[in-house]
C-alpha cells in the first residue's frame, strides 16, 4: 500500500486542507499524518468524519503520498494541482 | 438598457437574505453538506478543487459599466483579483469563501447582479448574439425576447425542477454568433412574407457526452406566440423527458428517440391548447420591453471619417486591430469593438479587476456605458464612434487588452479544466497557453485565417470542443493527460460536429500536433479557402496522414 494522507476542502472558505500530524487541518501537505496500513487509514478516515460532523471540512478522502527526501509528494496530477494551485498564471497570482 | 423593475429588485434582495441565512446555518452546523449543497447550487455557488466557485449571471451577455465595476470590486475584495468569462456569457470567480458569499451577493445586488438560474435543473440564463441591437445584419434586437423569456422562466413553478438543465439562445441576425443549434432551444429571428417578425425554432441541440445538432421544428413562429410555444415545448419535455438517467435526461435525447417530426407534432398538439391564451404577448408589452432596450442617443455622423484612413495607414498596429477586432455597426459612423481576452500566453477568458475597471471606463467614455460578454469568452464595446476608435485602441493597449486576434487561431474557447474543475480529466489552460505561444506571430495567424480551436478538460464539453474547427478533449489514460483531437466542427450557421481524427496525443505532443494540422492545411488549401472549407473539401485523410505519419 502507498502511504496515505487525508485531504478535504475546508467548509468556511473551501480551501484544500490535509489532516495534520497534530490532528488539525492544515493547508500544507507537509506535516500530514500518514497511514501506513489499512488500520491506520481507517482511523484517519474516522477522525476526518468527526471533522465533517463538526462542520469543519467537506468531503474528505484518502490520497496516495510518496515520502521523498525533499518532502511529501502526491502521485496524481489532480492532487498535485490541489496541493500547489493552478499550473501557470500569467496575469494574476 | 433594461433596468430591473421593483419586482426583480425585491426578488433578488429576498434571495440574498434567504441565502445569507442558509450560509449562516451551514456555518454553525444547523445544515449539513447534503442539505446545503442544493441550496448553494441554486445560488450559483459550486465547490471546486481549490475553493468555492461563484457563477454570476450576465443576462444575455449585457452589462453596464457600473456592473462591471462591481464585478471588479468583488474580484479585488473577495477573490484573487480576477474573474473568468464563460461560454454562457456569465462571469465566474474561482476563489470566494463561503463565509463571504452573503456579502458578495449583497454587493452584487447593489448593481442589480445576481446568481439566479446559473445552476440547477431550471431554465438557465438565456444567451444572445453579443452584437444584439447593433449588428449590421439584424432583423431585431434578440434581447427583447431574452428578457421576455427571463421574466417568464424566472422561478417558473412548473419548470424549476425539469429533468435536467435547459438552455435557450436567441439571435436576431443572419449570421449565427450564438451557437443556436447547440442549445436545447435555439431561436433565430425571421420575417414572414408580409414582413412580420417571428422565429425559426430549433430544438434538441446540445454538447456534453452526447453531442447533437439541434433540428428545426418550426420554420416560422409569429413573435406574439413565443411564450405559448416555448411553454408547449417545455411541457412536452417535462412530461416525457427521462428522469431515471441523468445522461439521458436532456431534451436532445427525447427529440432523438421520438424523432423530429413526432416531437414537432406533440409540441403543435400541446400548442393547440395554449395558443391565443394568456401567454400571447400583447403589443404593449412588446413595446414596453423594446423601450427598455431603446438604442442609445446616437449622433448623426459620417460613416467613413478620413481620420480613420489616416490612422490605419500610419499605425500598422491600429490597422491590424481594426481588421480583426472591429465589426460593422448598423449605425453610420459607429463601430463594434471586440476586446480579446486571449493574450499571448494568457488564460482564455480571464480578466483582472484592473482590466475590468479600464473596460468600464472606456465604456463610459466611448460606448454609452455598455459592455457585452461573448460566448467565445471575450468582451465587446457595442457603440463606439469610429472617431473614437484610436482612443479606445490606445486605452485597451495600455491595459493589455488590444490583442488583434478575434476569430483567429489564438482566440480559443477553453474550459477551466483540471486547474480548477472538480470533474476534469486533464488541464486545458496550459494547452491553450502553449498554442497561443506557438502561434504568437499575428501575421502568421492572419495568414492562417479564421480558425476556431475549442477545448474541454472532460466530456461535459463546457469548452464546446465538438463544434471547434479543431476540437481538443482531455482524456485520462492511466493517470496521464491525453488529448483527443476532432476536426471539422462548427457552431456557425451550418453547425456540424467534429470527427475524431485518431488516437489521442500526450500533453507533450499536443502542441506539435496542432502545428502539424495547421501546416497541412496551409499546404493543401486552395486560394481563399478557410480551414473549415478545406476540411470540408478534403476530409480527414490528409490530416491523418501527417499527424500519424511518424507513429
Ligand atoms: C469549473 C466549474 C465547472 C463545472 C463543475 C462545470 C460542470 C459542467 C457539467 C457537469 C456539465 C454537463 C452538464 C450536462 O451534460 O448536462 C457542463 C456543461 C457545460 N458547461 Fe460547465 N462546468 C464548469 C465550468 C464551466 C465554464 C467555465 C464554462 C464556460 C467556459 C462552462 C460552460 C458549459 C457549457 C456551455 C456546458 C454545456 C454543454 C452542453 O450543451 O451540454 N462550464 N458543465
Ligand atoms: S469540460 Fe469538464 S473539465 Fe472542463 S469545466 Fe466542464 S466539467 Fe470541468
Amino acid at each position: 500500500m502507498y502511504l496515505k494522507a487525508i485531504t478535504a476542502n475546508r467548509l468556511r472558505d473551501g480551501r484544500v486542507v490535509y489532516l495534520s500530524e497534530a490532528g488539525n487541518w492544515s493547508q500544507s501537505l507537509e506535516g500530514s499524518r500518514l497511514a501506513r496500513d489499512e488500520e491506520e487509514l481507517q482511523s484517519l478516515l474516522d477522525q476526518a468524519e468527526v471533522s465533517v460532523l463538526r462542520n469543519e471540512v467537506v468531503a474528505p478522502y484518502a490520497i496516495d503520498v510518496l515520502e521523498l527526501d525533499s518532502g511529501y509528494l502526491t502521485t496524481r496530477c489532480r492532487e498535485e494541482i490541489r496541493s500547489t494551485g493552478p499550473s501557470r498564471r500569467t496575469d494574476a497570482a | 438598457m433594461y433596468r430591473y423593475d421593483e419586482f426583480d429588485e425585491a426578488l433578488v434582495r429576498e434571495r440574498v437574505a434567504q441565502f445569507s441565512d442558509q450560509v449562516q446555518r451551514r456555518l454553525n452546523g444547523e445544515l449539513n453538506e447534503d442539505e446545503f449543497k442544493p441550496l448553494r447550487l441554486m445560488n450559483g455557488l459550486y465547490l471546486q478543487l481549490h475553493a468555492y466557485m461563484f457563477r454570476i449571471a450576465i443576462p444575455y451577455g449585457t452589462l453596464s459599466s457600473v456592473q462591471l465595476r462591481k464585478l471588479a470590486h468583488v474580484a479585488r475584495t473577495y477573490d484573487k483579483g480576477y474573474g473568468h468569462i464563460t461560454t454562457r456569457q456569465n462571469m465566474q470567480f474561482n476563489w470566494p469563501r463561503l463565509e463571504d458569499a452573503p456579502a458578495i451577493l449583497s454587493d452584487l445586488a447593489d448593481a442589480q447582479l445576481h446568481a439566479i438560474q446559473t445552476s440547477g435543473n431550471c431554465i438557465r440564463n438565456t444567451t444572445a448574439d453579443q452584437y444584439a441591437g447593433v449588428a449590421a445584419d439584424e432583423i431585431a434586437d434578440p434581447r427583447h425576447y431574452c428578457e421576455i423569456i427571463r421574466q417568464w422562466s424566472t422561478l417558473h413553478p412548473e419548470f424549476s425542477f425539469l429533468p435536467r438543465k435547459f438552455k435557450i439562445a436567441v439571435t436576431g441576425a443572419e449570421e449565427d454568433r450564438a451557437a443556436l443549434r447547440t442549445h436545447d432551444i435555439g431561436l433565430r429571428m425571421r420575417r414572414d412574407a408580409d414582413g412580420n417578425p417571428g422565429f425559426e425554432v430549433m430544438v434538441g441541440g446540445g454538447l456534453g457526452r452526447t453531442p447533437v445538432v439541434g433540428v428545426t421544428i418550426r420554420e416560422f413562429l409569429p413573435e406574439e406566440h413565443l411564450l405559448s410555444y416555448l411553454e408547449s415545448t417545455l411541457r412536452v419535455y417535462n412530461q416525457l423527458g427521462r428522469r431515471d438517467n441523468i445522461h439521458k435526461a436532456r431534451i436532445k435525447i427525447l427529440v432523438q428517440s421520438v424523432g423530429r417530426d413526432a416531437f414537432a407534432r406533440m409540441v403543435e398538439e400541446e400548442w393547440a391548447q395554449l395558443r391565443d391564451g394568456y401567454l400571447t404577448l400583447p403589443q404593449e408589452e412588446l413595446d414596453t420591453i423594446a423601450r427598455y432596450f431603446a438604442p442609445p442617443p446616437y449622433e448623426t455622423l459620417e460613416d467613413s471619417p478620413p481620420e480613420l484612413e489616416l490612422w490605419q495607414s500610419t499605425s500598422p498596429g491600429f490597422a491590424a486591430w481594426m481588421n480583426e477586432n472591429v465589426a460593422a455597426h448598423k449605425q453610420a459612423g459607429y463601430a463594434i469593438v471586440n476586446i480579446s481576452l486571449k493574450p499571448e500566453g494568457g488564460v482564455p477568458g480571464d480578466i483582472t479587476a484592473e482590466q475590468m475597471d479600464v473596460v468600464a471606463d472606456l465604456a463610459e467614455r466611448y460606448s454609452f456605458s455598455e459592455i457585452r460578454a461573448t460566448h467565445e469568452q471575450n468582451l465587446v464595446l457595442p457603440y463606439v464612434r469610429k472617431l473614437d476608435l484610436m482612443a479606445v485602441w490606445q486605452g485597451l493597449q495600455q491595459a493589455g487588452l488590444a490583442t488583434a486576434n478575434i476569430g483567429l487561431i489564438s482566440d480559443m474557447i477553453c474550459c477551466p479544466g483540471l486547474d480548477y474543475c472538480n470533474l476534469a480529466n486533464t488541464r486545458s489552460i496550459p494547452v491553450a497557453q502553449e498554442i497561443s505561444e506557438r502561434f504568437a506571430d499575428l501575421s502568421k495567424q492572419r495568414d492562417i485565417g479564421p480558425l476556431k480551436i475549442k477545448m474541454s478538460g472532460c466530456i461535459n464539453a463546457c469548452g464546446h470542443h465538438h463544434v471547434g474547427h479543431i476540437g481538443i478533449l482531455g482524456v485520462d489514460k492511466k493517470g496521464q493527460e491525453y488529448y483527443q483531437i476532432t476536426l471539422g466542427g462548427s457552431a456557425e450557421n451550418e453547425t456540424t460536429l467534429g470527427n475524431i481524427v485518431g488516437p489521442a496525443f500526450s500533453a507533450a505532443e499536443i502542441g506539435d500536433a496542432m502545428e502539424t494540422i495547421v501546416d497541412t492545411y496551409l499546404t493543401i488549401r486552395e486560394e481563399g479557402e478557410s480551414f473549415l472549407e478545406t476540411y470540408r473539401r478534403v476530409g480527414q485523410q490528409p490530416f491523418k496522414e501527417t499527424l500519424y505519419a511518424a507513429h
